[in-house]
């Protein structure tokens, strides 16, 4: 009864912001840096694309914005995390306040409203046209006339599973992650390949709240990242950062999403609707957790 | 090591405090600094002290909460939750239970207590049975919390007739008692006490001393023959039952009724976890970090009045300090995680 072209047509809109910040987060993972900071990253990325828009006058400029936001939110992490050494949790919790705190503090120092600001200079992001495809019931729901940017992600699952496994950086990543002082002692900075990472996640969250703010609608409101970063975070987690996985994973949390928005549109109270995705990835990640405990005890066993 | 910390810790102070003494020596810039001590401190009967003091309430009960599970070394971060369900709770005990104030307002206080004790708990029965880390599942908890209370104070049990996203006013005679000629409630008191007490128990009690143990090292508590698996979940309920309580002062005291976000909005949690840390999780410090973040909040809300500079620099200010602290302090979470499971 749900799956009409309407919804079917939402969902990439749905899961492309969680979908780049899950990428982002599974390279963070692979390199063995927790970033829980993936909220404040996009939001801050949500942001600064709709100041890239207003100041250039077209979207490209937000999406400017928007990375080099991120890749500076990423770039703070890596000073006070990996240079440093401080401890992950303390630098993500810190970065998510000053995402809240500076977006905040900008939208009033810039724009001079405060909670929301919607303005015409804000130009959405292109969408793709497919042409004849979108005449073929269901798929040319889902595939025409969505953002760039959901390509975009869809592509970047691939390249990054390919880049993981592949190219001698990607390898680098996962050899910072399981053994620093291997990559160490073949001449490579474990730190430099670690905030590489980071800054790869910071523009992959930035440009997922960009897909927030300037294509699902072209506006800012405060927190508007509203903890999908933190779902990003589960996606991954479940996943245990193998990206074939994390599409699927995604979709699926944006079909929830897709649907708790319709039923919405059936009178279904908001605030009960936006609370299932979370009730989801709780379910989902004990499915996850359980399997991986009774694998570990199954392994601890043949060990011994 | 010890002393190149300490240094750490007074150089920015040194710095800041000088710093001050420029912006007041300077006339242009004279306006702001004063408009932060004004902020914080000033006002007419000193009115302004007092928003500080209540602010400084709830985020001593926040903190202590955090502190509670942080020191067992159990990463709760999910206090919004529970002080949220805690708030609603005690709102709508408060409006709908009839009886006397005093039986009204107890039982308020027990049922926000429970009510956010239940909310730590279940996080904790996902962690150990479910397997999901506590840092995650207390976190991801935070969400629904926040959404079903947006979702009674919009729906069910909305003051239709106020046009705002609140409850009713709850029973005027049971709410907590505001000291003569100010806007700071008793709550305080009961907070104050609440932090007295855990302090003190931390420090003497054989309680205390396993708590601190099994976060120092939980394999060394495994050993030793606690009872860890009870500690858990008691940590747990303790660290909830704060996080209940100080939803109850906040709706009893200052506001007479749950307004959607009132918890939320202001960062309480996020602030009291940043307090907490900036004390390096030493009990008897918390409560100056948690009163100097109060006055950085409350004082840039006087430097928006008077030097039009957004409040949200506070914010700002704040994450600052937490990635200096994140910086200098080393792993100061993550590594008394490792041991666990």
């Amino acid at each position: 009864m749900f799956l009409d072209s309407a919804i079917i047509e939402s969902i990439p809109r749905f899961f492309t912001p969680v979908l780049l910040a899950a990428i982002g987060s599974a390279l963070c993972e692979r390199a063995a840096v927790f970033n829980i900071a993936l909220e404040g990253m996009m939001l801050v990325g949500a942001f600064a694309a709709v100041v890239g828009c207003v100041y250039t006058g077209s979207w490209m400029g937000g999406i400017g914005f928007a990375i080099v936001a991120g890749a500076a939110f990423g770039l703070i992490f890596s000073f006070f995390g990996v240079q440093r050494g401080g401890d992950d949790i303390i630098v993500s919790i810190g970065l998510n306040v000053l995402a809240i705190g500076l977006t905040a503090f900008l939208l009033r120092a810039l724009f001079g409203v405060q909670g929301q600001f919607e303005d015409p200079r804000i130009v959405e992001i292109p969408k793709v046209n497919l042409g004849p495809v979108a005449d073929i019931p269901f798929i040319g729901d889902l595939l025409s006339g969505q953002s760039i940017l959901v390509w975009f992600a869809v592509l970047m699952v691939f390249a990054t599973h390919f880049f993981l496994n592949n190219h001698y950086y990607g390898l680098r990543i996962r050899a910072a992650g399981q053994n620093a002082s291997a990559l160490r002692s073949v001449g490579v900075s474990p730190e430099r390949v670690k905030t590489a990472a980071l800054v790869a996640c910071g523009i992959l969250c930035a440009l997922g709240g960009a897909q927030l703010s300037i294509s699902n609608v072209t506006l800012f409101t405060e927190g508007m990242s509203a903890g999908r970063g933190w779902i990003a975070l589960v996606i991954v987690m479940m996943c245990s950062a193998r990206l074939p996985w994390i599409l699927p994973t995604a979709i699926l949390f944006g079909l929830v999403d897709a649907m708790g928005f319709r039923m919405q549109g059936l009178g279904l109270p908001q605030q009960l609707t936006e609370a299932l995705p979370y009730l989801l990835a709780i379910v989902v990640l004990i499915i996850a957790f359980r399997r991986k405990s009774i694998r570990q005890q199954a392994l601890g066993q043949s060990d011994a | 090591m010890i002393r190149s910390r300490y240094v750490s810790i007074i150089a920015p102070l040194a710095i800041i405090f000088l710093g001050v003494l420029t912006l007041l020596a300077i006339p242009q810039t004279r306006p702001v600094v004063e408009g932060f001590l004004n902020g914080a401190f000033g006002g007419r009967n000193h009115f302004n002290l007092f928003s500080t003091l209540a602010r400084f309430s709830i985020l001593l009960g926040m903190a202590m909460s955090v502190l509670v599970s942080f020191r067992a070394g159990l990463l709760n971060i999910g206090g919004e939750g529970q002080l949220v369900l805690g708030g609603l709770t005690a709102a709508l005990v408060g409006v709908y239970l009839p009886g006397p104030p005093l039986y009204v307002s107890v039982v308020a206080l027990l049922a926000a207590m429970t009510a956010g004790a239940s909310w730590a708990v279940l996080a904790g029965l996902l962690d150990r049975v479910a397997k999901v880390p506590l840092l995650i599942g207390s976190l991801l908890l935070n969400y629904p919390a926040s959404y079903l209370a947006s979702y009674f104070v919009s729906h069910p049990f909305r003051d239709v007739a106020s046009g705002a996203t609140q409850t009713h006013r709850i029973m005027t005679e049971a709410r907590l008692p505001r000291f003569p000629g100010t806007i700071l409630d008793y709550g305080i008191l009961l907070i104050g006490a609440t932090a007295i007490l855990v302090i003190a128990l931390e420090k003497t009690s054989v309680f205390g001393y396993r708590v601190r143990m099994q976060g120092y090292s939980y394999g060394f508590a495994r050993t030793s023959g606690f009872p860890t698996g009870a500690l858990y979940y008691r940590t747990l309920i303790i660290s909830g039952m704060i996080a209940g309580m100080t939803g109850y002062t906040a709706v009893f005291g200052l506001n007479q009724r749950y307004i959607d976000g009132m918890l939320t909005i202001p960062l309480y949690t996020w602030t009291a976890i940043a307090a907490v840390l900036l004390a390096a999780i030493i009990p008897l410090i918390t409560p100056v970090t948690a009163f100097f973040f109060a006055m950085l909040a409350t004082g840039a809300i006087g430097m928006e009045r008077s030097a039009d500079i957004p409040r949200e620099i506070g914010q700002i200010v704040q994450a600052v300090i937490v990635l200096y602290l994140a910086g200098v302090g080393g792993k100061m979470l993550s590594g008394g995680t490792k041991e666990d499971h």
